[in-house]
């Protein structure tokens, strides 16, 4: 990474967009000291769609705060693209992007002032060619006069995005950015990022919709209790979990034998089979306890099947620094 | 892939090729400084019914009140009339209470609402953070104080003996405030907060600074506690530049505010600098 100036970002190729070096947060109150992140080091790449998953109350929203300068680590050190986040804070920031969970918006302001004051705040002024893109981009054009506050949930969250790429970063990261949004916004917002990441941004997502992890992101870390307990790629994973997933509705409860193991979403039973004998089996198992399985499916386990494994205190997967 | 080796498939790819920017760029410890400058001026300026023209409403009714009870019965500094002498007092204390209640209640309420997270992911310095809420605050002041003189002036004469003195305690004053009001915005976590900040110290304060009286005039005891009471010098020195004389001399006030206004000016940059409850 060369220095540059603090107006564009000059990248060198093998520089890490985002490092976590051992970082470390403790919280102490009058009840005790709380770890929130425990030794946590992984890098990600220029250009890659990188997916941190975990539990809430895992660490995920820490670890974005402490890479965004909203707090700061106890121990540890993380890096923008070669900058410390806290002794080289300004260039850091200027190559970050963030779209932060909360739906949050000034009132005072309408769109167009939101994104110039903003714009503003990180040095980049006369940027209206850019904010007009955005504002096409993410179907904002008409609202780019109204006040914040007559704008939808959608629609300002949209505005957060817009925020968070004012500046032009090449580090852009997304916390729970479809939390509470329509299916028809969700793909607005994806189409705009998978070309964001396509035209070199990194991208940096943590969402609790694990089939768009699955879909959107080609490396995944996961957190729990604050510790990185899997980190490789999404389709590495995937095969990690050898196993076919048999999934069923039923009418009455599952025999014992079955229901330790069993995911069970209201009728929707699914259980793991690995092999044929396996589903033959399980199929025994019902027949014989005089249950009579409806819209029986086999399919292939997701990444929702990989993640409860792994909360559930299985093996760590490849954990790497 | 390992990472290691994801990392050298990447090695050949061109990185981030962002399109270059047409915009014009800032960086220093300063950039930024001018945009939450105007985005602090513009924030108060949207609600000016309330921000300016309520608290000259406020020194108005003071000044009809006081002046017609008191007009013709008090006179202070020899020979001035106590309308005259009261207006200085009112236009000082309308700076000094608006540009508190600009900077703290700009940031609780960014603290409150979360959007505050805009400026905290902003590679903004401490320095900017101060320059900014603490010059809008003066911004603020000033066109509070300005139209407070405007109405006020006519209902009594009112000299200008030295003008650099009422610029410099002007300036003085609602930098101290501003400043003042920064950390109360720090601290508080909620309005409650500020306003007990500003209705059991801010208030009391002012109204007990001489705003509305000489101190000359009070009991021994309560003339020296007076003294302990740095609004009191903000608005005596304000005073002497209109009068030309005042209850202390303008240069000790000058160099008490001073003093004030360092060590409130050192306190709030170095929270600002350790982003005391904004970075957690």
């Amino acid at each position: 990474m060369t220095a540059g100036g603090d107006g564009l970002p000059t990248i060198a190729p093998l520089m890490p967009a985002v490092a976590f070096r051992h970082v470390c947060k403790a919280f102490v109150s009058a009840r005790g000291t709380v770890h929130a992140l425990d030794d946590v080091s992984f890098e990600i790449e220029q250009g890659e769609f990188f997916g941190l998953l975990g539990p809430n109350g895992a660490g995920k929203t820490t670890l974005i705060s402490i890479l965004a300068g909203l707090a700061r680590a106890t121990s540890g050190s993380v890096s923008v693209l070669g900058h410390d986040v806290v002794t080289d804070y300004a260039r850091a920031r200027r190559r970050l992007g963030v779209v932060p969970q909360e739906l949050v918006f000034d009132p005072f302001f309408s769109v167009r002032e939101a994104l110039r004051i903003q714009s503003g705040y990180f040095g980049v002024h006369d940027n209206d060619a850019w904010i007009d893109e955005l504002l096409a981009h993410l179907g904002l054009a008409d609202k780019a006069d109204a006040n914040m506050r007559q704008l939808s949930g959608g629609m300002k969250r949209r505005v957060l995005l817009a925020q968070a790429l004012v500046h032009r970063p090449p580090v852009i990261v997304l916390d729970e950015p479809t939390a509470g949004v329509d299916v028809e916004l969700r793909q607005t917002l994806w189409q705009f990022i998978a070309r964001l990441n396509k035209e070199g941004h990194t991208v940096l997502l943590t969402t609790h919709y694990l089939e768009e992890a699955e879909a959107l992101c080609g490396r995944i870390a996961m957190l729990k209790q604050g510790r990185v307990v899997a980190l490789d790629r999404t389709t590495a994973l995937l095969a990690g979990t050898a196993s076919t997933m048999l999934q069923f509705k039923l009418d009455r409860p599952l025999p014992p034998a079955l229901a330790a193991n069993a995911r069970v979403t209201g009728r929707i039973v699914q259980l793991k089979a690995h092999d044929a004998r396996e589903v033959e089996s399980i199929l025994g198992v019902l027949h014989g306890a005089g249950c009579e399985p409806e819209d029986l499916e086999i399919g292939r386990a997701d990444l929702e099947d990989v993640f409860i494994e792994i909360m559930h205190g299985e093996t760590p997967r490849r954990v790497a620094a | 892939m390992r990472h290691d080796d994801a990392r050298a498939a990447r090695a050949d790819v061109e990185p981030a090729a962002l399109p270059a920017l047409r915009a014009s760029t800032e960086a220093g410890i300063f950039a930024g400084t001018r945009t939450l400058l105007y985005k602090e001026v513009l924030r108060f300026w949207k609600v000016s019914f309330q921000t300016v023209a309520a608290p000259v409403l406020t020194a108005i009714l003071y000044l009809l009140i006081f002046g017609h009870v008191l007009e013709g019965r008090v006179t202070v500094f020899g020979s001035v009339g106590y309308t005259s002498f009261l207006i200085p007092g009112l236009v000082m204390m309308s700076v000094l209470q608006n540009a508190f209640a600009n900077s703290s209640s700009s940031l609780i309420q960014s603290k409150i609402t979360g959007n505050l997270v805009f400026l905290l992911l902003a590679p903004l310095s401490h320095w900017a953070w101060f320059f900014a809420y603490v010059g809008a605050s003066v911004v603020r002041g000033l066109a509070v104080g300005a139209g407070v003189m405007l109405v006020t002036v006519w209902f009594a004469p009112l000299p200008l003996a030295n003008p650099l003195w009422v610029i410099v305690f002007t300036l003085a004053g609602a930098s101290l405030m501003g400043a003042l009001g920064l950390i109360a915005g720090l601290w508080a976590e909620k309005f409650d907060q500020i306003a007990a900040f500003q209705n059991f110290i801010i208030m009391p304060m002012t109204f007990l600074s001489g705003v509305f009286y000489s101190v000359k005039s009070l009991p021994p005891l309560w003339y020296e506690v007076s003294h302990l009471n740095p609004f009191f010098y903000m608005i005596d020195g304000f005073r002497h530049g209109f009068f030309g004389t005042s209850d202390e001399s303008p240069w000790l006030s000058l160099g008490i505010v001073a003093a004030a206004l360092v060590v409130v000016c050192g306190l709030c940059l170095h929270l600002l600098k350790i982003g005391y409850k904004i970075r957690h």
